[in-house]
C-alpha cells in the first residue's frame, strides 16, 4: 500500500483528507505496537503492561520509587469532576523536578468537521492523575494513549468511559502486584461518561485496590486533605467553590507535606464533554501570624521550638 | 537487575533511607535543615530555614533554629531536634556560669569548643551539627562549624544541615571578603533560599541575626517573600 507522508506546513493538520488522516493514525498505531512489542514480557499489545518482568525471586526485592510525585487531589461537583496536583517530582528528598506534569487528557474523542475539515473539541477524555514512581506513571499514559489510537482507529462508534479504564487499570496494576513488580502509583482516574454523562471518580492504587467516591486524595493528601474535603463537600457545589476547596487543601498540604510544592495544576471534566488541565500556577501562602514571627530562642527561652 | 542487590553491610547501613533520616530512631524528629554563618569586619550574620519535619510530615514550618547561647553568642542548629536543644542547654548554662565567675563575656571559641567536647563525647548517641557563631572582645567576629563527629573548624562562612549540599556551588561562587552587614545579610538570605527550593526538608521561612559589639539585630523573611523560590 502506498503511504503518504506529510511535510509540516502551518494547515497540513487541518486541511489533510480522510484517507491521509487514517493512514497517519495508522502508522502511529503500527509504530507503538512496533515499540511496545520491544518492552521486556510483552507480547499482545493490551496485555503488555499487565504482563511486565518475569516474577522476582524469592531473594530479590521489588523495585524502590526513585523519581517520585506527592499527593492528587479529587472532587465531584455539579456538571463535572475537578483533579488538582503540584507540579513537583522528587528524586528522594530533593525537589528535582518543578514542572513536572501529573495530570493528563487521555482519550475521548477527536473528530474533524467533514466539509471544512476543522477539528472539533475532544469529548469526554479520562483524566488520569498520578502519584508515585514517575516512570511509571509516564508508562500508564503511555498505554492509555495508545489504546485510544487503537480504539480511533476502529471506528465502530465506541469509546472506553472513564469507568471502563478505571476497571481495566485496577486489573493492570493487580497482576503487577501478583508478580511482585508493581507499577508504583497510586492513580486517580476522572472523567464524565460518554452516554449518561455522570461524572466519575476513582482511584487505583499500586496493589490493585480500587474504589470510587465523590472526594478523593492519593498521598499525603489522604490523612491531611480528604477531611477538609469531606467536611466542605456538597453534591451542588459550583467549579468556583470546588476549586477553592482544592486550593485551599493543597496549600495545607505544601505547609505540611516535606514534598509539596506550591505551584499547581488543576484540570476538570465536564458533562458536556469538555476537558481542561490548566498550566501551572502559584499558591498564595500564610506566614505573617504573629506568633510565626516571634523569636523562640532567646535567652530567656526553652531552647529553639 | 544486578544493581537490586546490595551487599548485606550496605543493605543494613541505608535500607532505602535517606542520610538525614537513616540514623533516627523510630519517631524521633529531625531539623533536616539549611544553616550558613558568614563574619564580617564586626561581627557576624546567621541564617536559618525553619522547617522541622519527622518523616516527610512537616512538624513545624516556624520553628526557631537559631538559639542564643549568650549576649553575644548564638547557635544554629542542624539534626535530631532533641539532641540539639539538650545541647544548646546544657552550653548555655555553661558560658552563663564561666562568665559570672570570670566577669567578661565568654569567647566564641570557647562556645565552640563546648559544643565540640559534648558532641564529640557522646557522638555514637547523638545526631547534631551546629554552626556557632557571635562577636566578642578578643577575635571580634568568629564562626565555627561543629560537624556530626565533633570536628570543630573555624571557617569565614560555613554552612550546614542536609539542604547545604544544594548551595556549595553558589556560596563558592559568590561569597567575597570585605562584604558589609547588610550583604551578608543578602548573601545568607539568597544561599538558604536556594537550598530551601531543592531540599524537601528544608523551607518555611528564613530567620537571620546580625550579631555585632553593639546588639543582636533579628530579621524574618515571609516564606512567599523569599528572595528566590520556592
Amino acid at each position: 500500500m502506498h503511504t503518504t507522508f506529510h511535510t509540516q506546513s502551518d494547515n497540513a493538520r487541518f486541511s489533510c483528507s480522510p484517507l491521509e488522516k487514517f493512514t497517519t493514525r495508522l502508522l502511529y498505531l503500527f509504530l507503538s505496537v512496533i515499540m511496545s512489542l520491544s518492552l521486556p514480557g510483552g507480547p499482545a499489545a493490551h496485555s503488555k503492561m499487565a504482563v511486565g518482568a518475569p516474577s522476582a525471586s524469592a531473594l530479590q526485592r521489588t523495585r524502590r520509587p526513585m523519581v517520585t510525585g506527592s499527593s492528587v487531589l479529587g472532587i465531584k461537583y455539579a456538571g463535572g469532576v475537578m483533579l488538582a496536583s503540584d507540579t513537583l517530582c522528587s528524586y528522594g528528598s530533593m525537589a528535582k523536578f518543578k514542572d513536572a506534569r501529573r495530570i493528563t487528557a487521555i482519550g475521548g474523542r477527536e473528530s474533524f468537521d467533514a466539509t471544512s475539515g476543522a477539528p472539533l473539541p475532544p469529548s469526554h477524555p479520562t483524566l488520569l492523575g498520578g502519584g508515585g514512581e514517575y516512570s511509571d506513571y509516564q508508562a500508564i499514559v503511555d498505554m492509555l494513549r495508545s489504546d485510544a489510537t487503537a480504539e480511533y482507529c476502529a471506528d465502530d462508534g465506541h469509546f472506553q468511559s472513564p469507568e471502563e479504564t478505571w476497571s481495566y487499570l485496577r486489573a493492570v496494576m493487580y497482576q503487577r502486584r501478583n508478580k511482585m513488580n508493581p507499577l508504583w502509583n497510586d492513580l486517580i482516574v476522572a472523567g464524565c461518561d460518554p452516554t449518561t454523562k455522570v461524572p466519575f471518580l476513582g482511584s487505583v492504587d499500586k496493589i490493585g485496590t480500587a474504589y470510587t467516591d465523590d472526594v478523593m486524595a492519593t498521598g499525603f493528601g489522604s490523612y491531611i486533605a480528604v477531611p477538609i474535603m469531606r467536611e466542605r463537600f456538597r453534591a451542588d457545589m459550583e467549579e468556583g467553590e470546588a476549586r477553592a476547596l482544592l486550593e485551599d487543601c493543597m496549600r495545607v498540604l505544601f505547609y505540611r507535606d516535606c514534598r509539596a510544592l506550591n505551584r499547581i495544576v488543576i484540570a476538570k471534566a465536564t458533562a458536556d464533554g469538555g476537558c481542561l488541565v490548566s498550566e501551572p500556577y502559584e499558591l498564595e501562602t500564610s506566614w505573617d501570624a504573629k506568633s510565626f514571627v516571634s523569636d523562640k530562642a532567646g535567652l530567656g527561652t526553652d531552647g529553639g521550638w | 537487575m544486578a544493581s537490586l542487590y546490595a551487599p548485606p553491610s550496605l543493605r543494613q547501613q541505608h535500607d532505602g533511607k535517606s542520610a538525614e533520616t537513616r540514623n533516627l530512631k523510630p519517631g524521633e524528629i529531625s531539623s533536616g535543615t539549611t544553616i550558613m554563618a558568614v563574619c564580617f569586619n564586626g561581627g557576624v550574620v546567621l541564617g536559618a530555614d525553619s522547617r522541622v519535619s519527622s518523616g516527610t510530615y512537616v512538624v513545624n514550618r516556624v520553628s526557631d533554629k537559631i538559639v542564643q547561647l549568650h549576649e553575644r553568642i548564638w547557635c544554629c542548629r542542624s539534626g535530631s531536634a532533641a539532641d540539639t536543644q539538650a545541647l544548646t542547654d546544657i552550653v548555655k548554662h555553661h558560658l552563663g556560669q564561666i562568665s559570672i565567675e570570670t566577669g567578661r563575656l565568654p569567647t566564641v571559641a570557647m562556645a565552640a569548643h563546648l559544643m565540640r567536647k559534648l558532641i564529640y563525647g557522646n557522638k555514637d548517641n547523638l545526631m547534631a551539627g551546629v554552626i556557632v557563631g557571635g562577636w566578642d572582645p578578643v577575635e571580634g567576629g568568629s564562626v565555627y562549624n561543629v560537624t556530626l563527629g565533633g570536628s570543630c573548624v573555624r571557617q569565614p562562612f560555613t554552612i550546614g544541615g542536609s539542604g547545604s549540599s544544594y548551595i556549595y556551588g553558589l556560596v563558592d561562587a559568590e561569597c567575597r571578603s570585605g562584604m558589609n552587614a547588610d550583604e551578608c545579610n543578602a548573601f545568607v538570605k539568597k544561599a538558604v533560599s536556594h537550598a530551601m527550593a531543592r531540599d524537601g526538608s528544608s523551607g518555611g521561612i528564613i530567620r537571620t541575626v546580625v550579631v555585632t559589639e553593639d546588639g543582636n539585630v533579628r530579621s524574618y523573611t515571609e516564606g512567599n517573600k523569599l528572595p528566590y523560590g520556592p
